[in-house]
């Protein structure tokens, strides 16, 4: 086994070394395109790109054969044979989209069979009227250890060419994906932009054929671009990931098989890209699982404590009364009602507790010499805060809401955010009016229009 | 000066930012437009006005040609849209894409210039200064790096509207931009459009608030697979021309009848 392992790193073996070459080449194309596709939201159709290859490879290889006995298995010729008929495959469903009242779903599902039914019946005639055609499971599975180095020069130019491509071209993708009609109306030929993304993706599953075969070229192509999503918001940093991914998974998937004797790369480089994939649904950045999970928690905490911090504000405007008016900071360092507080909210004295736990971690609450809880500066002026938010948000809601539902922007968490100043200054004026005692905590920061005058 | 011109009229006036002739429209053979003729005055805020299913976005997206027409022509400044697109900036409904996407409000913006910078060359410099005086021009400068999807709606709304203005045009069509959007950005949308006005510029405005027609716009065209009337305010918009354009939903006009004569006697 570790001899095996040195050989592969140390790149000794030929076939191994063409292999991971033409595979991981592949797989940083097959990335980057599968970013538009995935974006463009036409995932499944390198599904139908690699289907409808199949076909052409069966012609291609009697034309040549018929021309020359024995010449038939000549890759190039395979190839062009492919992309001829992969792009009619895709070429196809489009039309039958264009002219019928059919979604895409079913074009694609309709084409698909048609062009693989196509393809395997050739298969069949051409094994039986030659010898040496190669099982169709070479292409329909990979064959990654047939590939030697002609082949390698010709999978490498090409996915060169799909990269220069699209990196020429990846402002005017990004549009296509994001908005075709602000496209069209701004006079981007739309429709030759798709040609040319449905061409690269031609490409990819033809030249992927022969190492992962048709069954898997789409995973090849999608895998990388959605795992990829789960890292970053940037379309830029999303292809370059998915183009690393991509590669990266080729090369992971060449090793296993290599180190696992007969087991097929096809299958391996889908899998390793599949456990990318995992790992990318988990712990990616921007979506991941165990992140959002964390940012959940974090937000039910932000809402606990302002809960919390309201209640010792009420809890204390109600005891004091006018006694500490107009003074947000006056309301901290003295000791919190605790009973009262219990039974302004639900909560036990056990969960009160709790949260003045947690409260104090964020030296928002302390404890006197006597154990007693209290607010500390920071703690007060939060609470003052909340609790202006909050009744400035019942008074809209009071007053406003009726009218205009639809003018409020929930997703902001400053009430200013939400209105606008003139709303909330309007708002102020309606609290002070009917609660001449709380004038001081709308002392509106105002910070928004500050910010803006700084700069 | 000429005498009136004899059969044919000069069919799209010069000075028109969009003129409109004989234009029907259908979906699936059935007419969705018809016969629609119109002339836009240069200079003024529109409001595009109609029930639910009306035709007021397929009037826009025909124009653009975005939509096949089965008869009739259309015409900007004088031009065909190929040779007018320039000039003519197109803020789309907020639905219609995926906020989703991996780009910025500052890379959305920036796409109302692609056509300006050309095949195959990257977003220069300057360009994305462009595009940011177009989000300040809306209030949204301290927004240029944020992911699109963790805009609000309103904010989502001015982003589309910075794109159009990015493109420095002197037409805009826009839809339903006041759907669904905050207050402040309500108030940002009428003072854009306010600017636009000032500077001489034209908008449509695909819009759904019978009750702020009056207050936003000078204009009104009101649409209900026909054109039911077009023109001033102030004599277009008339309980009878709403009675005709939004049939039998009574209520409402009487709502907006009532408000109406509130709001007569009072300098506009």
């Amino acid at each position: 086994m570790s001899d095996r392992l040195v050989d592969f790193l140390l790149l000794r073996d030929y076939t191994t070394r063409w292999a991971l070459l033409g595979t991981v080449s592949l797989g940083i194309a097959a990335g980057v395109v599968g970013a538009f596709m995935l974006l463009r939201k036409r995932s499944l159709v390198g599904d139908v790109v690699s289907h409808a290859a199949l076909p052409g490879v069966a012609i291609a290889f009697l034309v040549m054969e018929v021309r020359a006995a024995g010449g038939g298995r000549w890759l190039p010729g395979l190839l062009v044979g492919a992309a001829a008929a992969g792009f009619a495959g895709v070429l196809s469903a489009t039309f039958i989209r264009r002219f019928t009242r059919l979604k895409e779903d079913a074009t694609l599902a309709v084409v698909l069979g048609v062009f693989y039914g196509v393809g395997v019946s050739l298969f069949s005639i051409a094994e039986r009227i030659t010898s040496g055609m190669g099982a169709i499971e070479d292409f329909t599975l990979g064959a990654v250890h047939s590939i030697v180095a002609g082949d390698v020069a010709l999978i490498a130019g090409a996915a060169l060419l799909v990269l220069l491509t699209c990196g020429a071209l990846f402002k005017e993708f990004t549009l296509l994906c994001f908005d075709p009609e602000f496209a069209a109306t701004r006079g981007w030929p739309v429709g030759m932009l798709d040609v040319g993304l449905m061409g690269l993706v031609v490409a990819v599953a033809v030249i992927g054929l022969q190492s992962v075969g048709l069954l898997l070229m789409v995973a090849m192509l999608i895998t990388p671009a959605a795992a990829a999503r789960f890292w970053t918001d940037d379309i830029r940093r999303m292809a370059l990931i998915a183009a690393l991914l991509g590669g990266l998974g080729a090369f992971c998937g060449v090793f296993a098989s290599h180190l696992v004797p007969k087991l097929s790369a096809g299958a391996t480089i889908v899998l390793a890209g599949s456990s990318l994939f995992a790992v990318s649904l988990l712990f990616g950045t921007r979506r991941g699982v165990a992140w959002r999970m964390l940012e959940h928690r974090r937000l039910a905490r932000r809402i606990a404590r302002e809960h919390l911090l309201r209640a010792c504000y009420e809890a204390l405007e109600a005891e004091r009364g006018g006694a500490f008016a107009n003074k947000p900071a006056a309301f901290a360092d003295h000791p919190l009602p605790i009973e009262r507080i219990v039974e302004l909210r639900e909560w036990t004295r056990r969960q009160l507790e709790r949260k003045l736990f947690a409260a104090e971690r964020e030296e928002l609450s302390r404890r006197d010499a006597q154990r007693r809880w209290m607010l500390t500066k920071a703690g007060a002026v939060a609470a003052a805060q909340a609790v202006r938010n909050h009744r400035l948000w019942e008074l809209y809601l009071i007053h406003y809401a009726d009218i205009a539902p639809s003018h409020v922007d929930r997703d902001a968490d400053r009430i200013e955010h939400v209105l606008g100043p003139e709303i909330v200054a309007e708002l102020e004026r309606q609290l002070v009016e009917r609660e001449p005692r709380l004038a001081a905590i709308p002392a509106s920061p105002h910070e928004i229009e500050a910010a803006a005058a700084d700069r | 000066m000429t005498p009136p011109a004899p059969f044919p009229a000069p069919e799209h006036p010069r000075t028109a930012p969009l003129s409109i002739h004989d234009m029907t429209v259908a979906y699936a053979r059935r007419p969705v437009l018809w016969d629609i003729d119109y002339d836009a005055p240069p200079g003024k805020l529109i409001a595009l006005i109609g029930p639910n299913g009306s035709g007021k976005t397929t009037l826009l997206k025909a124009v653009l040609d975005l939509v096949a027409t089965v008869s009739g022509t259309v015409r900007f400044f004088g031009e065909a849209y190929k040779t007018a697109r320039g000039r003519v900036g197109y803020v789309p409904q907020r639905g219609s894409v995926d906020w989703d996407f991996p780009v910025s409000a500052l890379d959305v913006v920036a796409m109302g210039l692609y056509r300006k910078i050309g095949w195959c060359r990257p977003v220069a410099r300057r360009h994305k200064e462009q595009a940011r005086e177009a989000l300040a021009r809306v209030g949204m400068r301290d927004y240029a790096r944020r992911q699109i999807s963790q805009l609000s709606g309103g904010q989502q709304q001015r982003v589309f509207l910075a794109r159009a203005l990015a493109q420095e045009a002197d037409l805009y069509l826009m839809d339903e931009p006041f759907a669904g959007v905050d207050a402040s950005t309500e108030r940002a949308i009428v003072a854009l459009l306010q600017d636009l006005r000032a500077a001489g510029k034209t908008a449509i405005v695909v819009h759904h608030d019978l009750q702020t027609v009056t207050e936003y716009f000078d204009e009104v065209i009101l649409l209900n697979m026909r054109l039911i009337a077009a023109g001033p305010v102030d004599e277009a918009f008339t309980t009878e021309n709403l009675r005709k354009t939004y049939g039998g939903k009574l209520a409402l006009l009487d709502e907006v009848g009532h408000k109406m004569t509130l709001s007569e006697g009072e300098p506009r």
